[in-house]
């Protein structure tokens, strides 16, 4: 019986994988409806259903929300993951904002060219280890908390949590200098819905494996 | 003096032009401090001041905000440029990522290889055109009121505004099939503090030519 969101994406993390995981940390229930073809994609945008032709969509309160990050703000603001003020959301909105460029990193990854993919990987670890990671092991000595903003769970926790965890399938050693994010990372890990989402057959999605690629590629090209 | 928030970044509207639009909409006086130089660039950072050694940076009611949505989000739900509720608020956001998808794709043109660039151009006018456009033109029919949510002036109109000039910029008769747009953009510049910034002298940045190129080139390193 609906009243649950239900998203349509394809079966893979991409651009959706963000929003799956909020939904899960808030407990929220929800449905998936993959596009395999690109007929499922066209047939989506033929009915209209896409504002700017484009997924993720999310079908939500009577909405066919669109925009990653459009969703990602109203769910979080729904379950009470984002701050208790307007302060307390501008530093989540900054720390989740680089996360989200930090995840582009790796989401375009597997799409580099052959000659390009070692530069690339090695600006990505770069950036990880020297550009973001740095500052939220500072946030979180800085202030002794368990959580990154207003000592409270917050979006800015599940989506640190999200990187750290595919930042490790790049490099599994890539937190060896911040002990901080390690014991973040496994008290994070242990919220119960969250540690739900992280057993096998929750509705979280494996990395992209190489051989899956063109089949995405025909969906959308 | 203090209290006026101060922006800085270079000399040109990239990531910063957005900002610039909100705060003249909300009628919010600032102050603007311009990196010219890689060497500008450089002590911000060695100064700890760029979270995430990023520019844009906005010094704003005791915080350097960093992160160009983040700095958004915070002056539009600020001045009440940000609707009345979670819904509205919904809305404007899915605009506004409409609109800040196809300023990028503008914004990043000067910068591509010079063999591509008539075909981005193309693929801009046709985007504008085929995807952006119409949805807004459509939200304005359906509802037909003045403003794109809830009745009320918010950052998605200051976004589309800012978003339908900088596409004429590009095609002087881009709005000639969408007649609605073309009044929303007479209206919109209409509103005082809007027209203010519209008027030569305000704070607002010219578009970016071959020698800004250069500079920005060498200031960012790429």
């Amino acid at each position: 019986m609906s009243g649950k969101p239900k998203l349509h994406y394809f079966n893979g993390r991409g651009r959706m994988e963000t929003i799956r995981w909020l939904l899960a940390a808030a407990g929220v229930e929800f449905e998936e409806c993959f596009m395999e073809t690109k007929d499922d994609f066209t047939k989506l945008q033929k009915n209209g259903f896409l504002l700017f032709q484009q997924v993720p969509m999310v079908e939500i309160d009577g909405m066919k929300m669109v925009q990653t990050r459009a969703i990602c703000n109203y769910i979080a603001a729904k379950y009470n993951l984002y701050g208790k003020d307007l302060k307390e959301r501008a530093l989540i909105d900054m720390y989740v904002e680089a996360i989200m460029d930090l995840n582009e990193l790796f989401m375009t990854h597997p799409i580099q060219p052959a000659d390009k993919k070692e530069q690339h990987f090695a600006t990505i670890v770069d950036k990880a280890t020297n550009r973001y990671f740095p500052v939220y092991e500072k946030v979180l000595k800085d202030h002794g908390q368990d959580f990154l903003v207003g000592n409270q769970f917050s979006r800015a926790d599940v989506q640190l949590l999200e990187i750290l965890l595919i930042a490790e399938e790049c490099k599994p050693d890539i937190l060896a200098k911040f002990p901080l994010l390690q014991s973040f990372k496994a008290r994070i890990s242990n919220i119960p819905t969250i540690k739900k989402f992280l057993q096998p057959g929750s509705q979280r999605k494996p990395p992209l494996q190489e051989k899956d690629l063109p089949k995405v590629m025909k969906i959308f090209y | 003096m203090a209290g006026k928030p101060k922006l800085h970044y270079s000399k040109g509207r990239g990531k910063m032009e957005s900002i610039r639009w909100l705060l003249a909409a909300a009628g919010v006086e600032f102050e603007e401090q311009f990196i010219e130089t890689k060497e500008d660039l450089e002590k911000l950072r060695n100064d700890g001041v760029l979270m995430f050694q990023q520019v844009p940076m906005v010094e704003i009611d005791g915080m350097k905000m960093v992160q160009t949505r983040a700095i958004l989000s915070y002056i539009a739900a600020k001045y009440n440029l940000y609707g009345k509720d979670l819904k509205e608020r919904a809305w404007i956001d899915m605009y506004v990522e409409g609109t800040t998808d196809l300023m990028g794709m503008i914004m990043y043109l000067p910068f591509q290889p010079a063999d591509t660039k008539e075909k981005n151009l193309a693929l801009i006018i046709e985007r504008a055109t085929n995807r952006y456009f119409p949805v807004y033109e459509k939200a304005l029919k359906d509802h037909g009121h003045d403003y794109l949510v809830g009745n009320a002036l918010s950052w998605a109109d200051v976004h589309l505004l800012e978003a339908i000039l900088m596409a004429e910029e590009c095609k002087p008769d881009i709005l000639s099939a969408f007649p609605l747009l073309q009044a929303f953009k007479g209206r919109t510049s209409n509103i005082p503090t809007i027209k203010k910034f519209l008027q030569p002298g305000s704070q607002r940045k010219p578009p970016t030519d071959e020698k800004s190129v250069a500079v920005i080139r060498k200031i960012f390193s790429f």
